[in-house]
């Protein structure tokens, strides 16, 4: 018995230091490509093209100045990128919230085959659709404009179905009833009682839409055409069709740094909220 | 006075409709209205040919069968596919073992809060300027090459980029470090949820870790295995980013790593709308049914 109890804790043991050496070389093939872009955006041209060494150069603000001198407007695509992404964020958690609400806290004709609905279009990737998007663009004259890029995220059926279940156990009808007595309007309801109950989720919700707006390529490639309204990902892929060989290394090191850097640090300050929300609608969905 | 309150609440539910209106408007003008034309224009030639202009013209079914006579479709369909398993075998089998070790309360794993945080990083990361760093990273004068050729590995820098499996094995690297975290978080999640007695009692009838794991855990998880692979079915099936920013749009070496959806970028560009419509609607059907049977799913386990 006492020999059985100690195989069983070694192989417990065994098992523990497995999983902690699995672990980190996992970490360490996630980590380590970032790690080779910070040392070598610090870095000079002719240094990169001697090697690769361990140590972080000193070039970083001169590679940055360097790519700010030339032809890639970089400003104007954080800026673009970083309007694009808020309004994103902002219009399609407010309206995603108010969705949900709708069928949350009214009981209408209509309302499951709404909700039927929404489920079902859930996963039509707008990528099928986007020659229609396209065209419909040229007609109503918004080509070449952030308005298709962001009002669409209104209508975002992965958010609204993220609310619905949060809203499930988190706001009691109960409270709108209470301010329907008060003499509340529906609208001021919802506005003043409802959504401040859903903070966490639309937090959560924010971060996601904003990421994924931030990193959207094939549909802003082929709604914008001019140099100064370009976001992020756009310019990116002008950097790959670039005759690359020719151009400077710490540049393009400094480019993709300038589009990752953000969102990594984003992420460690706000890791903790976003891996439990990715948990949180794990076990709802 | 109960009829009174009914016609109150009745009152109040109109509210319900005023409250989706900003929804359905967008969906029908920015999601319905494209998908409808995009099927209508799959049915007209319309394309140009140098300066000219070609139709629009009513052809039928005639876009459907250049598509899929014309074979480019096979091949591109082929790529798309053997990428997307490249990355999905090793995403699941990794994940159902960090799920599993995650969620066993006896292996007193310490920093998993740090694991999870790192393994789920790369997932927000711009796939984009992912794929470019990785060019960058693996070019021929590249520091992988550099690192390889000083540790003595290699003995002239090897081209990623010219040959087939190399390029198929970065797309699908990219693919698989994008996406093991979040399954992970997702088959945890699925494993928290098991009820813990079910082990015990297994432990108590002197069960080994494995037999546990393919006796228990594995079936009761299956729902949710069938959810992951099929959504990660879906979203292979849009592969695009990765593969077109790290080939520069061609797909190259031979058009090995051309996906669905980078024919379909192409044919958009080149404003050959029959064309391109036929193969949206095809690329539509297909995760239409995937999508149903996630649907399916997920109304049985309700």
């Amino acid at each position: 018995m006492n020999n059985k109890k100690m195989k069983k804790g070694m192989s417990m043991k065994g098992q523990r230091t497995l999983a902690y050496i699995v672990l980190v070389l996992l970490s360490f093939l996630c980590l380590f490509w970032f790690y080779v872009l910070f040392i070598n955006a610090t870095r000079s041209n002719g240094a990169l093209k001697r090697g690769f060494t361990a140590i972080p150069g000193n070039f970083l603000i001169t590679n940055w100045k360097n790519l700010l001198a030339g032809t890639l407007p970089v400003w104007h695509g954080m800026f673009n990128s970083i309007i694009v992404a808020a309004s994103s964020a902002v219009l399609c958690t407010y309206f995603s919230t108010m969705t949900a609400y709708a069928l949350h806290a009214y009981d209408f004709k209509g309302r499951k085959f709404m909700f039927t609905f929404i489920l079902a279009v859930m996963m039509i990737p707008t990528q099928v659709t986007a020659l229609g998007f396209i065209q419909l663009l040229g007609k109503m004259h918004l080509d070449d404009s952030f308005i298709p890029l962001i009002v669409p995220s209104i209508a975002a059926p992965v958010t609204f179905f993220y609310m619905k279940q949060y809203m499930e156990s988190n706001l009691p009808l109960e409270l709108v009833e209470a301010a329907r007595i008060d003499g509340s309007g529906e609208f001021r309801t919802f506005n003043t009682i409802s959504l401040p109950l859903m903070k966490p989720a639309i937090a959560v919700q924010a971060i996601f839409t904003f990421v994924q707006s931030w990193n959207n390529y094939f549909i802003p490639a082929l709604v914008l055409h001019t140099d100064k309204k370009k976001t992020l990902p756009i310019l990116i892929a002008q950097l790959r069709s670039a005759d690359f060989l020719k151009f400077d290394m710490g540049q393009v090191y400094v480019m993709i740094a300038f589009s990752i850097f953000p969102v990594i640090i984003v992420y460690i300050l706000l890791s903790k909220f976003i891996v439990e929300g990715v948990s949180a609608g794990a076990v709802k969905g | 006075m109960p009829k009174n309150q009914n016609h109150k609440a009745v009152r109040y539910n109109k509210w319900g409709y005023l409250f989706l209106i900003p929804f359905v408007v967008v969906y029908l003008i920015f999601q319905f209205v494209p998908l409808v034309s995009t099927i209508y224009n799959s049915f007209f030639e319309n394309y140009r040919s140098g300066l000219m202009q070609i139709g629009p013209r009513f052809v039928g079914f005639d876009n459907y069968v250049k598509l899929f006579q014309g074979g480019d479709i096979w091949v591109y369909l082929k790529n798309t596919m053997i990428m997307w398993i490249m990355g999905f075998v090793p995403q699941i089998l990794v994940s159902l073992l960090l799920g599993a070790w995650f969620s066993n309360p006896s292996l007193r794993l310490k920093g998993k809060r740090f694991f999870k945080t790192v393994i789920y990083l790369p997932n927000l990361i711009m796939a984009s300027a992912f794929a470019m760093l990785f060019f960058t990273l693996f070019s021929d004068g590249g520091p992988i090459n550099a690192m390889l050729l000083h540790a003595g590995i290699l003995k002239s820098a090897y081209s990623f980029f010219s040959h087939v499996w190399s390029t198929r094995t970065l797309v699908a690297l990219l693919n698989f470090l994008m996406w093991f975290g979040n399954t992970t978080i997702l088959l945890m999640a699925g494993m928290m949820g098991i009820d813990a007695s079910l082990y015990e009692a297994a432990e108590v009838d002197g069960a080994t870790a494995t037999q546990i794991f393919f006796r228990i855990t594995l079936p009761l998880l299956r729902p949710i295995l069938i959810y992951v692979m099929i959504t990660s079915l879906i979203g292979g099936i849009q592969m695009f980013d990765v593969p077109q920013i790290l080939t520069n749009g061609t797909g190259d070496p031979m058009r090995s790593t051309m996906t669905l959806i980078m024919f379909l970028n192409k044919h958009l560009y080149s404003k050959n709308f029959g064309m391109g419509g036929a193969l949206s609607v095809c690329l539509f059907i297909i995760t239409g049914v995937l999508s149903l049977i996630v649907f399916r799913f997920n109304k049985t386990k309700d």
